[in-house]
């Protein structure tokens, strides 16, 4: 197995679009701290690229490499290996590239320019929304054969998360303000990789109040070291989860 | 050496096999025809594990085929369409490959010599042709000098002196005492290189019959002369 993983990944750095995207990282990471006066508010703006980008790339870039790889796939299977091995190490290759890309790309840059906890924060968050979106993309392609499909849903799925999400977040919360919901916002929030990661970097600011009341409430939750443990996990639960699944799937899969 | 019977397997509501059921030993060559959508991939698929009956059973050497995939260890697959990671070079994939299988296995590696592949071990997947990519399937396929080989149509895609070189290479793994099941669309392409003939159609086989027999029973020489003979007269009954 490590040696189908070792060979996945090394096709996969060398692969022109992760190429593209270390690059595109490079230059939007380099331009955001050198336009921005104080470093944290290029944290800041660096924080809302990552949390578009990173998503949007892994979801959609894993999709394709698992719908291009099936004859291989088939292959690898034709061999006396089961079929878990072979799974896992295209997630892992899929995966830790991501990581990789963004760790060169944007995380020396990061640490440069901001060497403390809060730089640590936002590398962590980087490497696990690569992690986590890699690993719905698992799940999207053992879903559907059909690749036109599996595209439409990894981006329906990244934008629901990025963007549906967060409106229809704060619809409910405008309507049921008369109501105290701030312990349901802070689960609802747990429900979204991309929301939890904004979350657990603002609580590394004392900006907590300008994300308003509900702000105010989050800080009182996650501030504490018991909403820091109860996050994380649930990021650790966005990448086992689905990939657990997809794993399950794959092994009963008629190919 | 493998030993099928009654594969039914259902993909929603098409019957993909229905009832499939055949044998074959070791030291004959199998050629397995029938026009499109007739079942052929998937009962391939279903030897090669990679789909799962509905019912009905395979053995392999006297054991059923299950969850566990050692059978493969004796297995040889050459696909139809052999695709590989597009950065990989070709000595990369050979390598992953002989990396899984770890063992003691006899590697044969006569068609990669025929077939000169040594000379492109650094070239990458992409910048090869399909027919390259092809003949680095076939090499795949019988480098662990497997027992069994299932060959997708293998001569598609290739040019006339490469598909030569593969015919004859199968002509003397069976002489070898190995079993080999092709599929293919091109009869004459089969003659003198099968010994055995099943005929799918419609998910089922409509017959299975050793080629000396057929050319008996038709008295032609040639088997396709001898194949369309039979399927006319079938059509009359």
């Amino acid at each position: 197995m490590i040696r189908v993983f070792k060979y996945i990944l090394t096709d996969i750095l060398r692969n022109r679009i992760m190429i593209f995207y270390t690059m595109l990282l490079l230059i939007i990471t380099f331009s955001v701290f050198n336009l921005e006066d104080t470093s944290s508010k290029g944290m800041i703006t660096m924080l809302s690229l990552i949390l578009l980008i990173i998503p949007l790339v892994s979801i959609i870039f894993s999709t394709i490499y698992i719908y291009n790889s099936t004859e291989f796939i088939e292959l690898i299977l034709s061999q006396p290996i089961n079929r878990k091995s072979i799974w896992l190490s295209l997630y892992f290759g899929l995966s830790i590239s991501l990581g990789i890309s963004f760790l060169i790309g944007s995380g020396l840059i990061i640490i440069l320019f901001s060497p403390d906890a809060k730089g640590i924060m936002l590398l962590s968050i980087g490497v696990s929304l690569s992690f986590i979106f890699s690993s719905i993309a698992m799940l999207v392609s053992v879903l559907t054969r059909d690749k036109a499909k599996g595209m439409g849903i990894a981006i329906l799925l990244w934008l629901y998360f990025s963007v549906i999400f967060d409106g229809v977040l704060l619809f409910a919360s405008f309507q049921f303000s008369d109501y105290p919901i701030e312990k349901g916002m802070v689960l609802l929030s747990m429900l979204n990789p991309i929301d939890l990661s904004r979350v657990l970097m603002l609580m590394q600011y004392d900006i907590s109040a300008l994300m308003g009341y509900s702000g105010a409430i989050f800080k009182n939750y996650f501030g504490t070291d018991w909403g820091m443990v109860l996050s994380v996990t649930s990021i650790f639960l966005w990448v086992i989860l689905p990939l657990y699944s997809s794993v399950r799937l794959f092994s009963k899969k008629d190919l | 050496m493998i030993v099928a019977s009654n594969i039914t397997k259902r993909f929603g509501k098409l019957t993909a096999l229905n009832n499939v059921s055949f044998n074959a030993s070791l030291g004959s060559c199998f050629g397995l025809i029938g026009p499109n959508g007739s079942g052929k991939s998937t009962l391939f698929k279903s030897i090669l594990g990679f789909v799962l009956p509905d019912s009905g059973s395979i053995q392999f050497n006297g054991t059923y085929i299950g969850s566990d995939f050692h059978y493969r260890e004796q297995l040889g697959y050459m696909p139809q369409i052999s695709r590989y990671p597009d950065n990989m070079t070709i000595g990369q994939v050979f390598d992953m490959i002989k990396g899984i299988r770890q063992g003691n296995y006899s590697l044969d590696e006569e068609l990669i010599d025929t077939y000169q592949l040594k000379k492109l071990f650094k070239k990458r997947m992409h910048t090869l042709s399909g027919g390259t990519r092809q003949k680095v399937g076939a090499c795949i396929a019988f480098l662990f000098s497997p027992k069994i080989l299932i060959l997708d149509e293998p001569t598609a895609g290739l040019d006339p002196i490469s598909s030569e070189i593969i015919k004859q290479k199968i002509i003397k793994e069976v002489a070898n005492n190995k079993l080999i099941i092709i599929s293919s669309h091109i009869l004459s392409e089969m003659d003198n290189m099968i010994s055995d003939l099943i005929y799918m159609q419609e998910g089922s086989v409509h017959f299975q019959k050793s080629v000396l027999n057929i050319k008996n029973e038709t008295g032609e020489e040639k088997l396709s002369k001898s194949i369309s003979i039979i399927m006319k007269s079938q059509q009359h009954d």
